[in-house]
């Protein structure tokens, strides 16, 4: 349980897959421009991370592994994370109508999100068994989650700050996403993972 | 050497082939699914946006039939033809038309005012004023459906309802 807690809050704070390792940054600074697409992107993403995360451990402990086929493994978690990604369009298309109006072209994104392969690829060498994976998918999930709202809360309020000219737009939120990536290095040896 | 190879081709292809299957199955499992019954109502709707129904445009209003909240007979564009169709396609009644109780209209334009500014044309959404820029604008009877789209557009006021004769 306590090793459990541990890779939530390595996966979470530590090891921010977006602010300390750098994967996903497209999605980050993408959709970051209101909260509320921004809400429903993360909800997408932990899906299909989590989803994809444990789909790929099975994958590479039961079918990759005892067929010493180890060097597929990046050709065949792409299949699988392509697999939930669509899997997800089909159930926010079922489940939210207006979610998938507003997410619509940012689902297939998913699928691109390096962050999301990044996970399953580090997952099949850090991760200890098949429910260690399980939460390590959603912790990452989770740390993606966190910033991308935080993120979307700061350039909302960024929008009425009064900045000066050459730092508008872009500029400005690439200066906010260093701060905040230096803000989350404070965390580094709270956990080792 | 050829084993390996092969195994390794058709544990990629078995992966592909399960994805594809599971997707597949996933997205033929929904009958249920509303989208594809709003699309289809809202397909059946005259697409005139006109809110007589009381809902902003088709396709609230096709929502709102879905979804068990309107009745299907609340379309005067459409007229009988759209309640039979949209009957037919949801299993319900054939009801006659809400609106046929008050008499069906069509905008007629007070010819003597039109300053000719081409506003009631831009708003009309199924076509049915004539009439170019500066010269006197018209309703062509026969292909009004009453919506009353282009009464508030127009700066003289000089269009209104009159009965279907």
């Amino acid at each position: 349980m306590a090793d459990l807690i541990l890779i939530l809050v390595g996966t979470v704070l530590v090891n921010n897959f977006v602010l300390v390792r750098f994967l996903g940054l497209c999605p980050f600074m993408g959709v970051s421009r209101n909260l509320e697409a921004a809400f429903g992107m993360s909800m997408a993403t932990a899906f299909v991370l989590t989803l994809s995360s444990a789909i790929s451990y099975l994958l590479h402990e039961y079918v990759l592994v005892p067929l010493e086929l180890e060097y597929l493994k990046t050709i065949s978690f792409i299949l699988v994370i392509a697999a939930s990604v669509q899997f997800t369009e089909i159930m926010v298309r079922r489940l939210s109508p207006l979610l998938h109006q507003l997410l619509g072209i940012y689902i297939p994104l998913i699928a691109t999100n390096c962050a999301v392969l990044g996970v399953a690829l580090l997952n099949v060498q850090e991760a200890g068994g098949f429910i260690q994976s399980v939460f390590y998918g959603f912790g990452a999930a989770g740390g993606f989650a966190l910033v991308l709202v935080l993120f979307a809360a700061i350039r909302e309020r960024l929008q009425a700050a009064d900045i000066p000219r050459p730092f508008r737009g872009t500029a400005i939120a690439l200066m906010t996403a260093g701060i905040m990536s230096l803000a989350f290095m404070g965390f580094s040896g709270m956990a080792r993972l | 050497m050829w084993t390996s190879i092969i195994t390794a081709i058709l544990i990629v292809a078995g992966i592909a082939l399960a994805a594809g299957l599971l997707l597949g199955m996933a997205s033929r499992k929904m009958p249920g699914d509303p989208n594809q019954i709003i699309d289809q109502v809202n397909d059946l709707l005259p697409q005139t946006q006109c809110a007589q129904c009381g809902y902003p445009g088709c396709r609230p209003y096709a929502q709102a039939i879905v979804s068990d909240d309107a009745a299907i007979n609340l379309c005067p564009p459409g007229g009988d033809d759209t309640v039979q169709r949209l009957a037919a396609l949801l299993g319900r009644d054939a009801v006659p038309l809400a609106e046929a109780a008050t008499v069906a209209s069509v905008a007629l334009i007070e010819e003597s005012q039109c300053i000719g500014c081409t506003h009631c044309r831009d708003a009309c959404p199924v076509d049915a004023i004539t009439g170019a820029h500066q010269f006197m604008h018209t309703v062509i009877a026969t292909e009004c459906t009453g919506c009353e789209l282009c009464i508030a557009p127009c700066p003289v006021d000089c269009i209104g309802m009159v009965p279907v004769t």
